[in-house]
């Protein structure tokens, strides 16, 4: 019998029940994963282990508008370890009002494959 | 002095305020809507994370993109509402007094009123934390204005006192802003928020939380230099010998919220233990004609579950002003709900006995978390009357279960219901 290391420990967040997941690895490599109670949680604990991604949700600059900021998110999940790249391109950035929800303020984020868009509507300061 | 006339008057245009309009205004109803801000929407528009709308429209919104739907809509049916307006008095005859820049004083005479002035967080006075009352003290949710809505900062090193959803919102977002988050520090042994938020916001970022513990005193004069933090023994007083100082130039708490209730009080409306108004299953409170929605009857976890109240109540305060308004009604008969064992409160707090044949949506929290529970509705002669298992519960999320009554075979002369979460009794016997 080969002897499984764990390599790394997932709480899935699926579902309130919390499963630990625990990815393990053998000597040849394989990684296998334990813990999980149903299908979603192994997909969950699969991506996560592999290419964890998130939504990210912040604000953007704005010049005459009602509110100095705008809220924006990326239209798709992006990689987890590419989130501080992306805060700092949004934060040098500086748009104008009025902007509808919706809008894509910036195409193609660090050719992530995914857009920032604006989570309101924005009117201009009179 | 200017006056409006209207059927249906909402205070506060957040989730529930906007929903409950859109709902009363579909009725063919005169509506306005009363906000104190200088936009609609309500704390929604601060909460710019994802999350919300999963059930209302299935699919995942930040908060802003959510709330705006509702703003569009109110818009689209030309709901007149009132900004900058703060409503200062309320009273049983549905007269309604506010004031605002503009206009002044105003006067509104409302047939049916919708409360939906929401929450507010608790603060440090609510806690008592010793110490000094320098600056750099906020609650969660004013800092999370600062930062997403206003485009402050409020300091650089940050302890976070309260595991809660927006504490730990908090953190990541301080964290996403540059700042360094030192701590979450939770009294309970366990974080009261959702696990989704610990895994992504606290986890993800290395900001540890430590549990069983609290702020026990507040250091600086001027500006705060930091906290010190003890342990806590089982009915959290603190544990002479584990104090712990951690530096930091802002204090966030995360301390828990409270239904916004001083008009409402105002109105003679009778209020709960769990701070919120008294009301039927019609959502209806103490005062006919006066209904109430959101957080300011209760603290929900989801916006979605919010909105599916509003609705409710903007539809059965329309048919109140059709049907009910102005006619002699004789006084209704009444089943009351008690919280039993494990049962923190339960929503809503009386069931009109004309309405047993219907189905009754209950709402509850449950006082401390547990597993493999059975949830019972007992009567007065202890009769259960209607029983469920649950594999897990916890304070943080709110129980929400569609009740038939009578189908359930409710007896007719019943006068109270007592709700309860217990052991399941065959782990009961596991254990003997």
């Amino acid at each position: 019998m080969l002897e499984l290391s764990t390599i790394k420990i997932i709480r899935c967040i699926v579902c309130p029940t919390g499963c630990e997941i625990k990815a393990k690895k053998g000597a040849n490599e394989k990684v296998t994963f334990e813990g999980y109670t149903c299908e979603r949680g192994l997909e969950y604990a699969q991506q996560e282990f592999y290419e964890p991604k998130r939504i990210l949700t912040t604000t953007m600059r704005i010049e005459n508008g009602l509110l100095p900021l705008i809220p924006v998110r990326t239209d798709k999940a992006i990689l987890k370890e590419k989130l501080k790249d992306v805060l700092v391109e949004i934060a040098k950035m500086k748009l104008k009002a009025p902007i509808k929800m919706g809008d894509i303020l910036i195409e193609n984020i660090l050719g992530l494959g995914a857009n920032i868009i604006a989570s309101r509507d924005l009117i201009k300061l009179d | 002095m200017n006056k409006y006339k209207v059927d249906v008057v909402v205070i506060g245009s957040g989730a529930a305020g906007l929903a409950s309009a859109v709902e009363a205004k579909k009725a063919e109803l005169s509506v306005l809507i009363i906000e104190r801000d200088h936009e609609l929407g309500g704390i929604t528009l601060q909460c710019i994370h994802n999350g919300f709308g999963l059930k209302e429209f299935e699919e995942e919104l930040t908060g802003p993109e959510y709330i705006q739907r509702f703003i569009n809509e109110v818009k689209e049916l030309k709901i007149p509402y009132l900004l900058d307006t703060m409503v200062f008095e309320i009273n049983k005859d549905k007269y309604l007094y506010a004031v605002n820049k503009q206009e002044g004083l105003i006067e509104v005479e409302a047939k049916a009123i919708i409360l939906a002035m929401g929450c507010r967080e608790r603060t440090r006075g609510a806690i008592n934390i010793p110490g000094f009352r320098p600056s750099g003290i906020y609650t969660a949710g004013q800092a999370q204005r600062f930062v997403n809505i206003e485009g402050y900062l409020p300091g650089n090193t940050f302890v976070i006192l309260g595991s809660g959803d927006i504490g730990m919102i908090m953190a990541r977002r301080l964290t996403w802003e540059g700042c360094k988050v030192k701590a979450v520090v939770e009294i309970l042994p366990y974080v009261s928020g959702l696990l989704r938020n610990q895994v992504q916001c606290l986890e993800d970022y290395e900001i540890p939380l430590i549990t069983n513990y609290t702020v026990t005193k507040i250091h600086g004069r001027d500006r705060i230099k930091g906290v010190t933090i003890s342990k806590v023994d089982r009915n959290f007083d603190r544990i002479v010998g584990s104090e712990k100082f951690i530096e930091c130039d802002t204090l966030l708490l995360s301390v828990g919220l409270i239904p916004e209730n001083e008009l409402t009080l105002q109105a003679g409306v009778e209020l709960s233990k769990n701070g919120g108004p008294v009301v039927d299953n019609n959502l209806e409170t103490s005062v006919e004609g006066i209904f109430a929605c959101g957080n300011v009857l209760q603290v929900h976890d989801l916006v979605d579950l919010v909105t599916a109240e509003a609705k409710r109540t903007g539809k059965v305060a329309a048919e109140y002003v059709k049907s009910r308004y102005d006619k002699e009604i004789k006084a209704r008969e009444t089943i009351k709900l008690v919280s039993g064992d494990n049962v923190n409160y339960v929503k809503p707090d009386l069931i009109n006995k004309n309405d047993l044949s219907n189905d009754i949506i209950f709402t509850f929290r449950v006082s401390y978390p547990d597993r493999r529970v059975l949830i019972q509705f007992k009567d007065e002669e202890n009769s259960i009357i209607y029983k469920r298992k649950k594999i897990y519960v916890i304070p943080s999320e709110m129980v929400e279960l569609s009740i038939n009554l009578e189908k359930q075979g409710i007896k007719p002369d019943c006068k109270t219901i007592t709700v309860e979460v217990i052991p399941r009794p065959e782990v009961l016997i596991e254990e003997d």
